[in-house]
């Protein structure tokens, strides 16, 4: 006997936010909702095919929506312009210079598109049964194996969605080893210099943050880690190379300080591109690394997203990584169920596949003669854009970097009141995307440069050769630096007013 | 208003003592060096603080600052003008930009703040900011 | 093949100008006691030789190409139109990053307030941020910012929420919750009476879904009355194809609604990427996590969008952040938008309306087979749990072989719940497919 349907109330719809309280300038593109008229479609589904019910006799009628949801009612034309028009508003890899520090921004190899585009990797269903998955399941087993070369770690696991979501994984497997040894632990040590990330994932998963000062060469200070470092410390986070593209030269006996202190070591492994190859973060003393396949290992950035931050770690955490991880037994690979020590879940389904299945292509294309010649060409890129810059603006740091590294326009700033901020504007005049401004923040006014190793050596010449004449702009005629760019569809969009009467949705 | 009655804290806030209720700012300083205000998460009243204890919050775009008590005290009222207008710090930082009023639990604390003289000395000489 | 243009030609000209005599000069600050990299990889592919490795594997796969899908239990095939591929695979969004420039990315900044919008158009929110990893991970962080926003420390959730989901939220919450109740489904919905019970003033969120994880419809007025009542937070995880229908989650009390986008234009892909969907009221504003896009103007009175409210981030915020995410599913998103401005209003309804009909027309014929019968009564959206005459692992190992992806085995989630069988039924079946699969169902079961 079938019980009342639920109960359901009527309500009436939320009342809208005022719609865009700033008079309307032209746009340079319209809404999408602008450009429909009702009644036009686009998609348009095959006619119902079975015996049409009644939608009454199929849902309560609490349960029936009164409102269609108002969506947009374009023309698929007109869906494809309007889109078409945005992309071409955008900067991108493809299209230009991208010296984003700490973003590795690198070609996006097109192959791996068609491959991830595969039907065979795109429509598969998560709850295959395995028997039907084993290409998949190969691929991540495959690729477990192969993170673990790279990186010279004993397992990894490829849940993790992003690199902020590998930290808060290994955090939490790092705070269930330390409460399996019966002495749990409740802070975790950065530098000053770290990623924003590294903190905030220390926070959420529940500890104490406590920073350590870096030094006047920008590296972690053994006296000041020291002192940070204590029996409660669970982790000490680092980044190397770190932040300032410099390799931190002291981090064997940073290891060892901390494995003293019965502390776990961590890597940021943003910066991988500079180690592939040459040395291995398990060889330098780390019990666990997160890497970006979306930065090292040439997945495209999605203008954001999404990425994938798969964690290595030693042995003796490997009872703590999340399930299910991929096994083989009797010849056919597997999900495994976890382990009674498993940190659990930290996301539904098993990873970012698409964009594993990306990173398998791409390590496979290069194997290790080709992720030799990746940092190879990444430092190599560095240090010559780093040489070329050496008289435009000062680098607090004289020694060789690695794959990237930190201008400053302090001096500027001084003299003619120009930021970082301005130049990195004056350079989209110029056709580049600027370089990372303000972070880290222990360096003022920072220009964070990263070439990678894709960009040709003309390239990183006519890069210089712009900054050579912004350089020379600010000091001739610095207004027309801090009012840039001049050539860019908008310019200086007003962040005070956009955080003070948020507008977020039509 | 005359600034002479104000005393100032190591942090750049600024509070006027009537009786017990204690009226706590941020300096002109502070407004400077954190331009646009974009948002302040005032307290809640009725809350208590401690003497130094984070009792709000300014941002600017960039950056959040934190605002300290600088007596120990229970919030009586909060400027709910800032809501829709957090720009009246920049504006009027030592008048209509006060942030919070505090019942104060020990006047006597007042003795252990600056005064403008000191404030602006200590200032110039690049005291420790936010 | 590695994409690296160096040539011996450059390596002479930039070692020149660095000013040294060999490359391994630059690695000075590596300690030699550090072993060199000894990595034991295949050898490196040309692209012919990786397109045929690549080929080779994904044959392996049984597809919803390849074969007939009734499956879901928190992915779902849907039919993703032209467009949608078309324009997520453009250069000029795919490659570029996050739009901390704006005047550089107005494109990708334009298209995340778009999708902002068009989700709070669905959910009947007041604002939504610009994505976050995927349904499971956006329940956790939407927990979190429940506990932290009411000071309280406990949770309740339907038992009826998706186990990925409610596993993620433990793993999440293990240190910084109090107590996690998981309320009993009874005849595949919530019990209102123990909600009663367990709800209080010690409560931060109750949490339920809809359709829920047997695709059953739960009693959500009477959950967001006790919910509210008692101070705490209303969260809903939805499907959101299901709101083409059901009514939006802000008409009954929800504050925060959060879900899976992935059947907003996204492929299935063996689980992800996939996509958060985040949404609530006003007044949350600022403690929601990731990112978010906002209108303004520039210097010169354009109209344009930037990044804004970013001192609740990470990079601003540090260890004070709302969340720790910085990377998003931006490219899902620009899917699901995309998507939903294909379909459009009157579309979207449409496809609702087609899953609810195929269903339940595959609901009659299923529940005809001698031995079927349902195991919670109608009304369902998109799945339904059968109870089958025969172990549900052999009924799809049967079916694989004839070409179908059978239904979700319920033993894996319950344990007494071996007989059960979630099937999954979409727009994308014809009318004709959905009988073979029944005629294959019947052979299969004898």
């Amino acid at each position: 006997m079938t019980p009342p349907p639920s109960a359901m109330r009527e309500h009436p719809p939320a009342s809208p936010l005022p719609k865009t309280p700033h008079s309307p300038g032209r746009l340079l593109e319209p809404l999408l909702r602008e450009l429909g008229e009702p009644g036009r479609r686009g998609f348009v589904l095959p006619a119902l095919d079975v015996p049409e019910r009644a939608v009454e006799e199929l849902l309560p009628p609490a349960w029936i929506r009164k409102d269609p949801a108002p969506l947009p009612e374009v023309s698929e034309r007109d869906l494809v312009k309007h889109f078409m028009r945005l992309a071409h508003l955008n900067f991108s890899v493809e299209t230009n210079f991208y010296p984003l520090g700490s973003c590795t921004m690198k070609y996006n190899p097109r192959v791996n598109e068609e491959i991830a585009a595969l039907p065979g990797f795109a429509q598969i269903h998560p709850h295959t049964p395995e028997q039907g998955a084993q290409g998949t399941l190969r691929l991540l087993f495959e690729l477990d194996q192969m993170l673990q070369q790279i990186l010279g770690m004993d397992a990894v696991t490829l849940q993790p969605a992003a690199g902020a979501h590998g930290e808060l994984t290994a955090l939490l497997m790092a705070k269930a080893f330390h409460e399996s040894r019966g002495h749990p632990r409740h802070k975790v040590v950065v530098p000053d210099s770290a990623h924003g990330t590294n903190p905030a994932s220390a926070s959420l998963s529940g500890f104490e943050v406590v920073e350590v000062r870096s030094n006047a060469r920008g590296r972690i200070s053994l006296s000041a880690l020291a002192s940070a470092v204590d029996e409660d410390t669970a982790v000490f986070m680092m980044t190397n190379p770190n932040t300032l593209g410099l390799f931190e030269p002291e981090v064997l006996e940073i290891a060892s300080w901390v494995h003293e202190k019965g502390a776990l070591m961590y890597l940021d492994g943003a910066n991988m591109n500079a180690l592939l190859g040459r040395v291995r973060p398990g060889d330098m003393g780390f019990d666990m690394v997160h890497v970006n396949v979306h930065k090292t290992f040439s997945i495209p950035h999605g203008s954001g997203g999404p990425g994938g931050g798969p964690v290595g770690v030693k042995a003796s955490l490997k009872p703590f990584l999340p399930a299910p991880q991929v096994e083989v037994r009797d010849g056919l690979y597997r999900l495994a169920p976890a382990g009674s020590l498993s940190i659990g879940r930290v996301r539904s389904f098993y990873g970012n596949v698409g964009a594993l299945v990306r990173a398998y292509a791409y390590i496979r294309a290069l194997g290790a003669p080709g992720l030799r010649r990746v940092s190879e060409g990444a430092i190599l890129n560095a240090n010559y854009l780093k040489a070329l810059l050496k008289d435009v603006f000062p680098i607090p740091v004289e020694e060789a970097c690695m794959h990237e590294f930190i201008a400053t326009a302090k001096a500027l700033k001084q003299t003619q009141g120009i930021k970082a901020m301005d130049i990195a504007k004056r350079l989209l005049d110029y056709g580049f995307y600027a370089p990372t401004i303000c972070f880290p923040l222990i360096v003022e006014e920072a220009l964070m440069i990263e070439p990678s190793e894709t960009e040709s050596r003309q390239t990183l010449e006519q890069f210089a050769d712009a900054l050579r004449k912004i350089a020379q702009e600010a000091r001739e005629n610095p207004e027309r630096v801090r009012t840039a760019p001049h050539r860019m569809p908008v310019s200086r969009l007003d962040e005070v007013q956009a955080a003070r009467e948020p507008n977020l949705r039509w | 208003m005359s600034l002479e009655g104000l005393k100032f804290s190591k942090t750049h806030e600024w509070v006027r003592l009537e009786g017990s209720q204690a009226t706590v700012g941020i300096t002109q300083h502070a407004q400077e060096e954190i331009s646009d205000v974009v948002f302040v998460e005032l307290p809640k009243i009725g809350r208590t603080f401690a003497q130094a204890e984070e009792a709000a919050v300014v941002e600017s775009v960039k950056a959040a600052f934190s605002i300290y008590a600088p007596i120990a005290g229970t919030v009586t009222r909060v400027n709910e003008v800032l809501i829709k207008d957090p720009g009246l710090i920049n504006r009027s930082a030592t008048e209509q930009g006060w942030i919070f009023v505090l019942e104060a639990k020990n006047p006597a604390e007042m003795d252990s703040l600056m005064d403008l003289q000191k404030y602006e000395e200590w200032v110039k000489g690049g005291g420790a900011g936010h | 093949m590695d994409f690296v243009p160096l040539t011996d030609a450059d390596r002479q000209v930039m070692l020149k100008r660095i000013g040294v005599a060999s490359f391994e000069e630059l690695l000075r600050a590596v300690p030699s006691a550090i072993p060199a990299a000894r990595m034991d990889l295949p050898p490196a592919l040309s692209e012919p030789e990786l397109a045929r490795l690549a080929a080779d594997l994904a044959s392996l796969n049984a597809t919803a190409e390849s074969h007939g899908c009734f499956l879901g239990a928190g992915a779902y095939r849907h039919f993703i139109p032209s467009v949608v591929r078309y324009l997520t695979s453009r250069g000029e969004f795919l490659t570029a990053y996050t739009p901390y420039q704006p005047e550089a990315s107005q494109g990708t900044l334009q298209a995340m307030y778009e999708y902002q919008s068009v989700l709070c158009d669905l959910t009947g929110m007041d604002v939504a941020n610009a994505s976050l990893y995927d349904g499971a991970t956006a329940l956790a962080e939407a927990c979190v910012l429940a506990i932290k926003e009411t000071d309280r420390p406990n949770l309740v959730l339907a038992g009826t929420v998706h186990p990925e989901y409610r596993q993620t939220v433990r793993t999440y919450l293990k240190q910084t919750a109090g107590k996690i109740q998981e309320l009993s489904a009874v005849e595949g919905t919530v019990s209102v009476e123990q909600a009663g019970e367990w709800i209080d003033s010690k409560t931060a969120a109750v949490v339920v879904q809809v359709p829920n994880r047997f695709g059953c419809l739960e009693p959500v007025d009477d959950l967001a009355e006790l919910a509210h009542k008692n101070g705490a937070l209303f969260i809903v995880v939805v499907n959101p194809i299901s709101l083409g229908i059901l009514p939006a989650p802000g008409s009954y009390g929800a504050d925060i609604v959060i879900g899976e986008g992935q059947p907003l234009g996204t492929d299935l892909q063996y689980g992800g990427p996939y996509l958060g969907l985040f949404a609530c009221r006003q007044a949350l504003l600022r403690k929601i996590p990731g990112r978010i896009v906002g209108m303004t103007r520039d210097a010169h009175g354009r109209r344009g969008f930037v990044l804004t409210l970013q001192t609740r981030e990470q990079h601003i915020r540090r260890a004070k952040a709302t969340s720790n995410i910085c990377t998003n599913e931006a490219m899902m998103a620009l899917a699901a938008t995309v998507y939903l401005g294909a379909l459009g209003r009157e579309g979207f309804r449409d496809l609702a309306v087609q899953n609810l009909q195929k269903a339940r027309y595959a609901f009659d014929r299923l529940t005809q087979l001698h031995g079927v019968r349902p195991l919670f009564p109608p009304p369902f959206f998109n799945e339904f749990a059968l109870h089958m005459p025969c172990d549900p692992e052999l009924l799809n190992r049967r079916l694989l072989e004839d070409g179908f992806l059978g239904g979700f085995p319920l033993k894996r989630w319950d344990p007494d719940l071996s007989s059960g069988w979630l099937v999954c039924v979409t727009e994308v079946p014809t009318r004709a497919e959905i009988d073979r699969f029944v005629e294959a169902v019947k052979r299969a079961i004898r």
